[in-house]
């Protein structure tokens, strides 16, 4: 076992674990912060992601050990201070950008880097960076319109069908 | 996955210790041997994180060429825009997550046959450095998943000469998103160099008679009458050999298009 402490949504958080422990798993089992799910646990459905040191990662292909002495933010960490929903996660409801809701966590934190990156990002640009996130409801419409509405655009010209 | 110990070392002198114990395998981004161990295709006793090492990260620029430490990330890479072709293949690898964990010498020291990594490598002549010694591109690549590393060797940097123009085109298969077939095309003063991956049984290679067309033309008229023998190449579910050897062409013809 290693001893491993990381920064969790501003918050310091150790435990003990395997070298083989994800970072989903010490997330889920050991911190039990369970926004962030695990879909295909192959690294192809982004439902896991999270940002350590400031980056999006799938944290179902990352070691806990590898995230020793990180900063890492998980969906509990995005509500604003007093508990209202951020900006990402309002426009997701306003724009009815989840339907199961399963992969809503990956595609918060995904969105989330990417308007970190390109405030102002066009439908092209949205729809590339979430080559990553699958949603098996296929909403994805309503997601790209979610972010779009989200970095403060016109949505009207997103597909509706 | 089996378990094992999980070592992060500082430096390259610490890993390679690290590295000389028995069972003991290096781990980059993890974004290839993470899903191979789960798979329990790979069962390392130790495994070395090589995400620690500061003299591994990084790209920098020195006289017409540009170095990328063995850890850079294909993000870091992509995000330091040193040349045209490296800039889109990098930031087309995988995606966004993927591309934040996996490196380039992750990529290179797997060398799977349809990974991007080794076509900019081989179209550049890339020089790839080791804890050891120096290793051309063209020495390096010896098959599918085969290299010149020995055991417990590390990559850790790789140098790229700029090209005058160069060029990615990637034909992505849409799943798992690693190249069905990819070509590199990169013009210097002394000749083209086009590099294939994705298409060949033997890993990545070099397709000679176009350079040598483009070398005296570097247009697409110049290959028009080119074709490729499709005898070596992959066939799979995905596509059948002709269909890949079809696609080397259609591909160089595209990226020779477009090099900038």
């Amino acid at each position: 076992m290693t001893k491993i402490t990381m920064t969790v949504n501003g918050k310091s958080a150790s435990g003990d674990v395997e070298g083989r422990t994800l970072l989903v798993d010490f997330l889920r089992n050991d911190l039990h912060l369970t926004g962030t799910h695990v879909g295909c646990d192959t690294s192809q459905c982004g439902a896991c992601t999270v940002h350590v040191n400031g980056k999006a990662v799938k944290s179902c292909t990352m070691f806990a050990a590898d995230a020793d002495g990180a900063d890492v933010q998980t969906i509990e960490g995005q509500a604003n201070e007093d508990g209202s929903l951020n900006v990402i996660q309002q426009a997701f409801q306003d724009h009815h950008g989840l339907q199961c809701g399963f992969c809503t966590p990956g595609m918060v934190m995904a969105a989330a880097e990417l308007l970190k990156n390109n405030p102002k990002p066009t439908e092209a640009d949205i729809r590339h960076h979430l080559e990553g996130n699958i949603c098996r409801c296929t909403g994805y419409h309503n997601i790209v319109k979610s972010i779009m509405a989200a970095s403060g655009q016109d949505v009207s010209a997103i597909a509706a069908e | 996955m089996y378990n094992f110990e999980f070592v992060k070392p500082s430096s390259v002198a610490d890993a390679v210790s690290a590295l000389s114990a028995e069972g003991a395998q290096a781990l980059g981004g993890g974004q290839t041997l993470i899903p191979t161990m789960k798979q329990r295709l790979a069962s390392p006793d130790t495994l070395v994180s090589l995400s620690d090492i500061a003299e591994m990260q990084g790209v920098s620029s020195a006289g017409g060429s540009v170095t990328i430490g063995g850890a850079t990330t294909h993000a870091d890479v992509a995000a330091a825009n040193a040349f045209a072709g490296l800039t889109t293949l990098a930031g087309n690898i995988g995606d966004p997550a993927v591309r934040n964990r996996g490196t380039i010498g992750g990529s290179l020291a797997n060398n799977d046959p349809a990974a991007c990594y080794p076509a900019a490598a081989l179209a550049t002549g890339a020089t790839i450095t080791t804890n050891a010694r120096d290793i051309a591109a063209d020495d390096y690549f010896q098959g599918m998943f085969t290299t010149a590393l020995e055991d417990g060797e590390i990559i850790t940097s790789v140098t790229m000469p700029v090209p005058e123009a160069s060029n990615y085109q990637k034909f992505e298969q849409p799943a798992s998103r690693f190249a069905l077939v990819g070509v590199f095309v990169a013009k210097y003063a002394d000749g083209v160099r086009v590099a294939v991956t994705g298409a060949s049984e033997n890993g990545v290679f070099r397709w000679s008679e176009a350079e040598a067309a483009l070398n005296g033309n570097f247009s697409a008229d110049a290959i028009a009458d080119l074709s490729i023998d499709a005898s070596g190449m992959i066939e799979d579910l995905h596509g059948s050999k002709a269909y890949r050897a079809n696609l080397v062409k259609v591909l160089t013809d595209r990226a020779v298009s477009a090099a900038s």
